[in-house]
């Protein structure tokens, strides 16, 4: 029983570290939050490969980085930021918007 | 006010469901409402503590420590969930026959409430936690509308917690005999669809393979956003573009809960008074 959780936390770790190499593989992005606004409102992104996307935001209130088409869903509190994996994505146009201002907060990301 | 109304409405609902679905599964039980209430109070108390380190908590392992702390949250809920459907195969049929004999008189309290006052606990925290940052950063903007954005808030929580009183009425309107039949029918699909939610927040952080985007994409049929797709999005876990990888967890966890409930309910269950 011992050997085995040893082994199981064994495979929990290697799996992890894989992982691991697999962040560290993708680029990052940028998108900060300002006045309840994406910063760029449009990103282009390479189509084809796996993305991290870093959500900065600058406000003082909280936001939720949403996209109905790239299928993420994140809140991001005030003055901080979040990361957000995407991809790989086919070309074409992706919109997201801030869930909890989103008459001003809408963006698009343009895969190439 | 309205826009503010539908987010909050949206958050309660999911946590007013899953509460109305333990207490009616839990209905006759000694001291259900001490677990069911403590529950409760543990996850407000729980979420005002996630909203107030909400930062630190985005911060953490890299950008995706909320990911992470979701997928927890979920599978815990989607182990307490199992547990009790397990343990209520082997004593369900004995707890309808004495619930049927003495009424509603107090059945016997060994049933795992602990576990299903957790399910009520995660859902209050994951679903609380979002309504008190998105309230707190109505209320601190100190934008002149922030008086009617708080009501709206309020509208929110009340329509929310009225949908899930209706369930839990509804619930109790079926005859004794079948009611715990079919809470634990609802507790399996609400489980399955937990865990595929679980497997969503693991892709987003890039730790699951998503095996496949978009299986299919009903959004335009039915979108997870309107009040009917929520409420299926909740209850049997409807996702309009689920990933592959959701779909796994969905048809693993029904069949890993039923198969269990098959093995430990065909033994005889001891008698039920002890």
């Amino acid at each position: 029983m011992q050997n085995r959780t040893y082994s199981g936390r064994l495979i929990a770790l290697s799996m992890l570290l894989m992982v691991g190499g697999s962040v560290s593989a993708a680029e990052t992005y940028t998108l900060v939050i300002r006045e309840h606004r994406f910063e760029p409102a449009e990103l282009e992104l390479p189509a084809g490969q796996k993305i991290k996307l870093i959500v900065k935001n600058e406000d003082p209130t909280p936001e939720e980085f949403e996209s109905h088409s790239l299928k993420r869903e994140k809140i991001i509190p005030g003055k901080s930021q979040a990361t957000v994996s995407i991809g790989p994505l086919d070309p074409g146009t992706y919109d997201f918007f801030g869930e909890f201002h989103e008459e001003s907060a809408k963006g698009r990301i343009v895969a190439k | 006010m309205l826009a503010t109304a539908i987010i909050v409405f949206r958050e309660v609902i999911e946590a007013a469901l899953v509460i109305s679905i333990v207490m009616a599964a839990s209905r006759g039980v000694a001291a259900r409402g001490w677990w069911i209430w403590s529950g409760v109070g543990g996850g407000i108390v729980g979420a005002l503590v996630v909203a107030a380190f909400a930062d630190t908590l985005a911060e953490a392992a890299s950008g995706i420590g909320q990911d992470l702390f979701n997928a927890v949250v979920l599978f815990t809920a989607v182990a307490m969930l199992g547990w009790h459907n397990i343990w209520m195969q082997r004593h369900g049929r004995e707890l309808a026959l004495e619930m049927t004999r003495v009424g509603k008189a107090v059945l016997s309290g060994d049933r795992p409430l602990y576990a299903l006052a957790i399910v009520v606990g995660l859902a209050m925290l994951r679903e609380g936690s979002e309504v008190v940052l998105f309230l707190y950063g109505i209320a601190s903007a100190g934008e002149n509308q922030t008086g009617s954005m708080l009501a709206g808030g309020m509208v929110g929580i009340s329509l929310g917690t009225t949908a899930g009183l209706a369930m839990y009425y509804g619930l109790l309107r079926i005859p004794t005999r079948y009611l715990f039949k079919v809470t634990s029918w609802l507790i399996l699909f609400l489980a399955a669809g937990l865990a595929s939610q679980g497997a969503a927040y693991l892709v987003q952080a890039d730790l699951l393979p998503p095996l496949g985007r978009e299986v299919w994409n009903t959004s335009n049929w039915l979108s997870e956003d309107s009040l009917i797709g929520q409420v299926l999005h909740t209850l049997v876990g409807y996702v309009a573009r689920p990933d592959g990888v959701q779909i796994l967890f969905y048809l693993a966890t029904l069949a890993i809960i039923a198969g269990l409930m098959r093995v430990f309910g065909d033994r005889p269950a001891q008698p039920a008074g002890h």
